[in-house]
């Protein structure tokens, strides 16, 4: 009996050693050699594996940065700079300071704005949506509220808001990865530079429509009135088939085209509310 | 025994209500909106400007390519815009708006009743007027009609199948045409076999249609070349791989065409509009469509102007019921709910159906019990509840390989799932999907 037993312990344990000596050997011979600071930068950055970067994942993101002789042109959005300069200290290159940016819903499109005027009844996705129809509304390029941009969003910094049937994003928690970008059918996201303190001005309409036709469907569309463009200072403002643009780099926020739009289709973030203005003042004056 | 094709197939109720209703010309609407993409292929480029005035029958928008199709004021009237329309599709697309004024045809049309049966013109001369028609399959595929003529180099077309099986619940378009143009359809028929240079044409009809079958059986006697077959009812007999197996026992290969095994298809509405324009000069800008709907006051089939509001049809046929659920633009199979009444009638537009309310939702999806029912049903041997899975998994590739371009949208799969999964959502969006895919290969 114990015969039985000491030759099973000592055929298992003889058994083991040999294989372990042959996992030694294969896995020394066959070693993949591999810089050992992909590691060290994969370990920086946020392991989101988002994709927001264009690479596979963040290892595909590591071993591109630690491949790449001038890494000023790639960036994790997520990490952002602070990521970005722990990242150079390691690999002694540099790297330039972005802008942080964040994903803003180009459409004011609620209910109260635009009227529904078809029912859809199909699977609740706005990929398959759009190859239906045009959207619930008599306008053609607005947000179809089905929430394709909230499925894809890995940060759980998007949600529709149950009123406006809008999608919300939620600015403590975009990394700006742009996976929403690429999930709108209807290209109604885009990323823009975060701004001084969350301030930014954008145009929230993607209508190309004439101007009639985009107010007939929807009282905050943009009807290509060129006042916005008049107006700007800067020249930050283009306009092209009827739809306003404002580049975020030369709009220097001074809110003079938000107050000038008629439909109020240009939309401001995070500024602090605004000074009742002279004649204002003075009217409250007099009644007081 | 009948014949009808081999593989699944389905049994819908078959709701012909407008079957007995004669074809009735409708009032000319006061505005017409032609869209400029009525066809597969590429829009047609507009040769009218804003505030021009045409006649009926003139030529407003010029094929754009091979692959494109000739379209035609079907109204006498001023030019009213060029602006882009909604239309069936549910987008806004370029289309051309018309104020009629009158009903003024250009002289060359042959208006006149009298049958013209002698074929005098050469069988390229008869693809080329029909390419200038603008003639296009009008089963509802919108294919143009001379590109299907034009056999390409190395192929050889061996027969002439004609389509009048009409497998859509409801629609009785063709049934009236097949009733009432009887002679037309028949030298038209000839014209499309001499374009071919084919001896020999098939016209297969649903045996829910004896009259029409009895009635083209006693013309064919005096047209040669001609075999009237009916056929046993079961959808979707009229899609044309189906309909070819059905007549001759062939089978198209996967991924090909008719004419990779000799035979060209063609509708019966197409025939009767090639006569007209070979004939009689007379492009295309009127076709029939059936109005109907279970709570319609008056389901009936009209012989529209293309371009005429839905909405026109709809008061034609005793107007909108207080209960209407959805309007579908086609059959109750393969029809597109339109999201707007005031989208006009194209050239593939074979039929309008208002569905009541309470049999217009979808029912909630449930769950797939592997019962197979729609592997049985799918006219085209494929396996619809693993391309929906995949499609629910974005596998776009492993799609391709389980042939889903082979899919010709026919519904049966859906329509015969006990669960109401989403079959055939998926299985088109992932027809777009691998569409990318062999479009980016190519390239």
């Amino acid at each position: 009996m114990s015969s039985v037993l000491t030759t099973s312990i000592l055929m298992l344990t003889i058994l083991g050693v040999v294989l372990a000596v042959i996992l030694y050997v294969v896995a020394q011979k066959f070693k993949v050699e591999e810089d050992p600071r992909i590691d060290e930068v994969e370990a920086l950055l946020p392991g989101a594996n988002c994709g927001g970067c264009g690479y596979p994942g963040c290892r595909g993101l590591a071993d591109a940065l630690v491949k790449a002789d001038d890494i000023s042109a790639i960036s994790c959005p997520v990490g952002g700079n602070e990521t970005m300069r722990k990242v150079a200290a390691i690999l002694g290159k540099a790297v330039e300071d972005k802008d942080p940016q964040i994903a803003v819903v180009r459409c004011s499109g609620s209910p109260q704005n635009r009227t529904r005027v078809v029912e859809y009844n199909g699977i609740s996705s706005c990929k398959f949506a759009s190859t239906l129809y045009s959207g619930d509304t008599g306008c053609q390029f607005g947000c179809l509220g089905l929430g394709d941009c909230v499925a894809v969003c890995k940060f759980d910094a998007i949600y529709i808001d149950p009123v406006s049937l809008l999608p919300v994003i939620d600015e403590e928690k975009c990394t700006a990865c742009g996976a929403c970008v690429k999930a709108c059918p209807k290209l109604l996201i885009e990323l823009r530079k975060k701004g001084p303190k969350g301030k930014r001005i954008f145009v929230s309409c993607m209508n190309t429509d004439k101007g009639g036709v985009a107010r007939k469907y929807c009282s905050v569309a943009c009807i290509g009135c060129f006042k916005c463009v008049k107006v700007c200072p800067y020249e930050a403002i283009t306009l092209e088939n009827n739809l306003a643009y404002i580049d975020a780099n030369k709009c220097k926020l001074c809110r003079k085209c938000v107050e000038e739009c008629p439909t109020d289709s240009i939309l401001e973030v995070n500024f602090p509310p605004r000074k009742p203005k002279v004649e204002e003042q003075a009217q409250n004056a007099v009644t007081s | 025994m009948l014949k009808t094709f081999k593989k699944g197939g389905v049994h819908p109720p078959e709701n012909k209500i407008s079957a007995a209703q004669p074809v009735e010309v409708l009032p000319l609407p006061a505005k017409v909106i032609i869209p400029l993409s009525q066809h597969i292929g590429a829009p047609a480029e507009a040769m009218v400007a804003k505030g021009d005035r045409v006649k009926t029958g003139q030529l407003i928008a010029k094929s754009a390519g091979f692959v494109s199709a000739n379209i035609h004021s079907t109204v006498s009237g001023i030019v009213e815009s060029l602006e882009p329309v909604m239309d069936s599709s549910g987008y806004k697309r370029p289309a051309i708006t018309i104020n009629v004024e009158g009903d003024d045809w250009e002289p060359s049309v042959d208006r006149s009743p009298n049958l013209k049966k002698e074929i005098t013109l050469s069988a390229q001369d008869i693809i080329k007027k029909i390419a200038e028609a603008g003639i296009v399959g009008l089963g509802g595929a919108t294919f143009p009609t001379h590109v299907k003529l034009s056999v390409p180099a190395g192929k050889k077309a061996e027969m002439l199948v004609i389509n009048g099986v009409e497998c859509e619940p409801f629609l009785t378009s063709d049934h009236r045409l097949m009733l009432e143009k009887g002679h037309e359809l028949m030298i038209g028929i000839q014209i499309l076999m001499k374009a071919l240079n084919v001896p020999k044409a098939m016209v297969g009809i649903e045996a829910n249609k004896p009259d029409a079958v009895s009635h083209l059986q006693s013309l064919a006697k005096s047209y040669s070349g001609i075999e009237v077959q009916p056929l046993k009812v079961k959808y979707p007999q009229g899609g044309e791989k189906q309909l070819i197996k059905a007549l001759t026992g062939r089978e198209v290969p996967s991924g090909g065409l008719p004419i990779d095994i000799g035979a060209v298809v063609h509708n019966v509405g197409t025939a009767l509009a090639v006569y007209e324009a070979v004939q009689k000069n007379k492009p295309l800008v009127e076709r029939i469509v059936t109005v109907t709907g279970k709570n319609l006051a008056h389901p009936s089939n009209f012989l529209v102007r293309i371009g005429t509001p839905v909405s026109a049809l709809i008061a034609a046929a005793g107007g909108l019921p207080d209960d209407t659920g959805k309007v579908v633009s086609g059959g109750p199979m393969m029809g597109k709910a339109v999201s707007s009444i005031d989208v006009p009638v194209t050239k593939g537009t074979s039929g309008i159906l208002v569905i009541p309310a309470a049999e217009s939702k979808r029912k909630p999806e449930g769950v797939c019990i592997r019962c197979a029912k729609c592997v049985s049903v799918c006219p085209m041997g494929l396996e619809p509840y693993l391309l929906y899975r995949l499609g629910q998994r974005m596998q776009y590739s492993q799609m391709e390989v389980e042939r889903v371009l082979d899919c010709m949208e026919c519904g049966s799969c859906s329509f015969e799932c006990p669960a109401n999964l989403f079959l055939l959502d998926f299985i088109r969006l992932g027809k777009v999907e691998v569409g990318k895919i062999v479009r980016e290969r190519k390239n």
